[in-house]
């Protein structure tokens, strides 16, 4: 079977992100090579490979914070610092310090600092916007906590309240399943679904390999290069997983890859 | 010899005034320092301005503060960017990079600075410790007072702190906490840290020459740390720090000038004592701080362990009158002898601690003792039912659900049991199917 490849001719403008031979390297060692690929508005996309593969380092750098040694990315066809406004970003949980004096809504509200703007003080209608993005994800209760008081699962929907307060028409998402309880992934699906109701975009950078199936329309396998971007019906297979993973995919995630293929087909 | 100390406003209160003005502009900043697990950042430049004083000095031939500020300003920016050089390109761990940059920039000053020696006065030791005590002496005059030139000048540092500190407030929370974000959204991260350095340098200029740099760099590290462990609110840190500097400056002034005195010895350094009192603020909030202090922690401890303790004592009551029932159905109200002793062997306790117990169970109307020793009164007995019957619940649980051996389940049952509400004992009540006995054959009640 041939590896399926977006070719040049596929890059549209309207495409909610273009990525453009984007190659990143850390200390001259390639994180990413020549990653060529386009998301259409209103998917949900996993980007799924192992350890090391470059898939958080492939969200930074549509979002420009890491640097490219080459290539370009596009968001509904302009650079990044030029539609910033079209982003939301959900960091891994683990990027910051939760024993920061500041409360869930303090964090939530964070997400507005763009359309506030430099100096300006968050008034009253910011902290409502946030408690409403809040009320989404049900944790509008919590609002008044300290951060470190939250559980790991409350802790993820804080940050996804303020993905969501951003208003993004695209959203980057940096492992948001990671050690989650069953109710925050449910909810996270839940939330995920309604935004590509609403014709958002998002890239979730995934582990689960059980249930990508479940919860993406498209799926990117990246292993530095880009082994292959596409529908999952398409995509999602085991040869490209092993391809992938180069052959570190034990069986039993083969089983559930299997598994996986059914539910869709079913 | 025994002298009290004369209190003079012209002397004394210019002495607080700036040690005050000094600490909160020095406060103000080590929040966010702190918060950015920079706090040493502080220490390296307060070090690493020497060689910008040094080269300012050379070349302007004046102690003139202006040119002073610029060449350490320059220099302290300097200090920030080159750390993140060395960081990156020298690919060493932040802090060594740090050490590197401040060491260095520190060695270079010190050598200018002995190089001048011979042409020019200007002292390292001046320069690093500058005596708070001598800002009385050096008087600019502000309108119809004379003022301080170190006040003057400290209060201008406070109010520029203070005014970027609260216009940039915002950023400065958003890029201290979530830097990539902060990125992400255009407001950029090492613009603020660059802005940070910047405020930090000049701070640290403007009072190493009226209080030295020991207390400068106590004083960016010290109050904000104490404000983090009594709070979990930004603003509330910002505010509780500004008030432990003032108050570490105040107290530190009066201890220096009357402390010594108690024993027959002259005025001792007065930015030593700020340091040394705003150290003890730190210890008392380590102590004392509501949510992780040691009194707090041990408190709650005890607290702990003496409810548990209460709750098996209500528990060895209630077996000693199910094993009564059965023995001895006609006479259930016999308290079988149940006293100090025999309550402090059975929950494994001291006397004085089951003598305690059992009195504030009398109290609270739990039990109420009978000729014979105690018995259960009926909210004790109630209580002590549902803890039995959560122990029980729970061996029968752990034996079902994890399989544990018969000999493994009473200590676990026994931990749980103190930690079991009536809707989670419901609750295995159900997943346990509504057991009447438990693995040991003993009735659930």
């Amino acid at each position: 079977m041939i590896i399926q490849r977006p070719t040049g001719s596929e890059h549209s403008l309207d495409a909610a992100l273009s990525i453009h031979d984007l190659t990143v390297a850390y200390h001259r060692k390639p994180v990413l090579w020549d990653v060529d690929l386009d998301v259409p508005e209103g998917s949900l996309v996993g980007i799924v490979g192992p350890n090391g593969a470059g898939k958080s380092t492939l969200i930074k750098a549509a979002m420009d914070l890491v640097p490219k040694a080459s290539g370009r990315v596009m968001i509904y066809g302009q650079p990044y610092r030029k539609q910033r406004r079209l982003v939301g970003y959900v960091p891994q949980r683990e990027s910051v310090d939760w024993e920061f004096p500041v409360s869930a809504l303090d964090v939530v509200a964070m997400g507005l600092y763009g359309r506030i703007g430099w100096c300006l003080p968050v008034t009253r209608k910011y902290r409502d916007m946030a408690l409403a993005a809040m009320e989404r994800v049900g944790i509008a209760d919590l609002a008044h906590r300290q951060i470190n008081q939250l559980s790991g699962g409350q802790q993820q929907r804080v940050f996804l309240a303020r993905a969501l307060a951003q208003d993004a028409r695209v959203y980057f998402m940096d492992e948001p399943f990671a050690a989650v309880d069953a109710a925050t992934e449910k909810a996270i699906v839940q939330l995920l679904r309604e935004l590509r109701a609403k014709g958002r975009t998002a890239l979730v950078v995934h582990h689960d390999l059980q249930t990508v199936a479940e919860y993406f329309d498209r799926v990117i396998l990246l292993n530095t290069r880009l082994v292959a971007h596409g529908p999952t019906t398409q995509v999602f297979t085991s040869r490209n997983l092993h391809e992938t993973y180069g052959g570190r995919l034990n069986l039993l995630d083969e089983a559930a890859e299997a598994i996986g293929r059914q539910k869709v087909t079913a | 010899m025994n002298t009290p100390f004369v209190w003079m406003w012209d002397l004394d209160g210019w002495i607080i005034a700036a040690g005050v003005l000094c600490a909160m502009s020095c406060a103000l900043l080590g929040n966010f320092l702190v918060l950015r697990r920079m706090s040493m950042m502080g220490d390296a430049i307060s070090h690493a301005v020497l060689p910008g004083i040094a080269a300012a000095f050379l070349l302007s031939h004046s102690r003139d503060s202006a040119w002073m500020f610029l060449g350490a300003a320059a220099v302290g920016v300097l200090t920030a960017v080159l750390t993140q050089g060395v960081h990156k390109l020298g690919r060493v761990d932040e802090s060594a990079a740090m050490g590197v940059v401040f060491t260095t920039l520190f060695a270079l000053g010190l050598v200018m600075i002995v190089r001048a020696a011979d042409t020019i006065d200007l002292d390292p030791s001046c320069v690093l410790y500058g005596s708070l005590e001598a800002t009385p002496g050096d008087l600019w005059l502000l309108g119809p007072w004379l003022v301080p030139r170190a006040v003057v000048i400290l209060a201008a540092v406070f109010l520029i702190n203070l005014t970027l500190v609260a216009v940039f407030f915002k950023e400065l929370r958003l890029t201290s906490f979530d830097p990539a974000l902060a990125d992400s959204l255009g407001i950029s991260a090492s613009a603020m840290q660059y802005l940070l350095m910047t405020l930090t340098a000049v701070t640290t200029v403007a009072s190493f020459e009226s209080v030295g740099s020991i207390i400068v760099i106590a004083m960016l590290i010290v109050p904000a740390a104490t404000a983090y462990l009594l709070t979990d609110r930004l603003g509330v840190m910002v505010t509780l720090s500004l008030v432990i500097a003032a108050l570490s400056s105040v107290f530190g002034h009066l201890s220096a000038i009357s402390v010594p005195r108690w024993f027959g010895y002259v005025d001792t350094s007065t930015t030593g004592m700020m340091a040394a009192v705003a150290g003890l603020f730190f210890g008392a909030a380590v102590i004392f701080s509501p949510r992780q202090g040691l009194v707090t922690r041990w408190l709650r401890r005890t607290r702990m362990s003496l409810r548990i303790v209460r709750q098996d004592v209500l528990g060895v009551l209630y077996r000693v009158r199910e094993l009564h029932e059965q023995t001895m159905p006609t006479n259930v109200s016999a308290s079988a002898g149940v006293d100090v002793g025999k309550i402090s062997r059975a929950v494994g306790i001291g006397r004085v601690t089951a003598a305690f117990c059992l009195w504030r169970l009398s109290k609270t109307g739990r039990i109420m003792p009978d000729p014979d020793g105690y018995q259960l009164t009926p909210t004790g007995l109630e209580e002590g039912r549902s803890l039995v019957r959560s122990h029980r619940l729970w061996e029968t649980y752990l034996r079902d659900h994890l399989a544990l051996p018969a000999d493994h389940l009473h200590s676990p049952a026994e931990k749980l049991e103190h930690f079991t509400g009536s809707r989670m004992q419901a609750r295995l009540d159900v997943e346990t199917q509504h057991p009447r006995v438990d693995p040991q054959g003993q009735q659930v009640p």
